[in-house]
């Protein structure tokens, strides 16, 4: 970025103006109100369904409510952060998906591991050691 | 030998094809920031992933201690859910009047997001002091540790937010909504809404699941 950029005294003309306004053209009211509303719901539900013990299986809650994050991390990727994939020639959108699949290597491939580790590393136990040859 | 030439030649080629690509595209300054910034959240997301993985490696590690079911407070979570959520439509109007021009407006939104999110940070503390109190602290297992350390980063990124406001709501009402604050207004944005997205992470991994337990 050029330092006149930065500058505050010099862009307080309208020389920007118009570009910004051009790139933020599709923030409204509406988009707002239905990210916060969907929000509201998608976050609501997986609580009731904790506090409530909806689901007498814990591994069902999980996958629901791990569901309902997912959705909502979607609705708030797209209504307040504006995310598309046309926005600044693709390249959010590129690196966003770069690092989700970075997140999902470092999440999955972590629990992975370390779970294989733990149990590979844990104390015989006495069945085990008999059949030891 | 000549294979080496012919190698440096088509590597020149391939980046002036590359120059080209990008020369064809036309660019506005506010663009470069933008995108720099989202840049800049794409490696803190990998930072939480990582901070993630190790709650989600330790997270069960409660050394004779204390499990996520007995210490969590889901009514207070849900509140402390609450307040960053209504914060993130509080900061949609800040954007919303800002392209308005209404710079009262924008300081007004500005101001109550500010206090929604002091009021999570609050209670968060609050929810730390006292299980610190009661000998819950970081150092009592490796779930507490990994879990301190998790929240804990996400509520320092939300202080600082709060900090980044204000210094926003002082230019704002010294130099108005010129290009260059509203530019600034924008990448906050983003960081107020990411900081949300990670929310909804820890809320149901760390807090829900585990509840669950």
């Amino acid at each position: 970025m050029s330092a006149l950029d930065t500058d505050p005294a010099s862009t307080a003309g309208h020389g920007n103006e118009d570009e910004l306004d051009h790139d933020t053209l599709h923030i409204t009211v509406g988009g707002y109100v239905t990210g916060f509303v969907l929000s509201v719901v998608l976050t609501a539900i997986p609580f009731w369904l904790v506090m409530a013990k909806v689901f007498a299986n814990p591994t069902v809650t999980t996958f629901v409510i791990l569901g309902f994050a997912i959705v909502q991390i979607y609705v708030h990727m797209v209504f307040f952060l504006h995310m598309t994939s046309k926005a600044e020639g693709g390249w959010t959108w590129m690196s966003l998906i770069f690092t989700l699949v970075l997140v999902v290597i470092t999440l999955s491939g972590s629990m992975w591991v370390m779970y294989h580790l733990k149990t590979n590393m844990m104390l015989p136990s006495p069945e085990q050691l008999r059949n030891i040859p | 030998m000549s294979n080496s030439t012919a190698t440096v030649a088509l590597g020149a080629a391939g980046e002036a094809r590359a120059l080209r690509f990008y020369d064809s595209g036309g660019h506005h300054p506010e663009n470069g920031t933008l995108l720099g910034f989202w840049l800049y959240l794409m490696s803190d997301c990998l930072v939480f992933a990582c901070l993630f993985a190790a709650y989600g490696v330790l997270g069960r590690n409660y050394a004779g201690g204390p499990s996520g079911a007995d210490l969590f407070s889901l009514p207070l979570v849900a509140v402390n859910t609450s307040l960053l959520l209504l914060s993130s439509i509080t900061y949609g109007f800040v954007v919303i009047e800002m392209q308005r021009k209404r710079q009262g407006a924008t300081l007004a939104w500005l101001a109550l997001t500010g206090l929604l999110g002091a009021g999570f940070v609050g209670i968060e503390l609050r929810e730390f002091a006292h299980l610190i109190h009661e000998g819950n602290g970081p150092q009592r297992s490796a779930f507490l540790s990994s879990f301190f350390t998790l929240v804990g980063t996400h509520g320092l990124h939300v202080t600082f937010g709060i900090v980044w406001l204000l210094t926003l709501m002082a230019q704002v009402a010294r130099h108005g909504l010129i290009a260059a604050n509203r530019r600034r207004l924008m990448c906050l944005s983003m960081f107020w809404h990411f900081l949300d997205v990670i929310w909804i992470g820890v809320f149901t991994f760390v807090y829900l699941m585990g509840a669950l337990q």
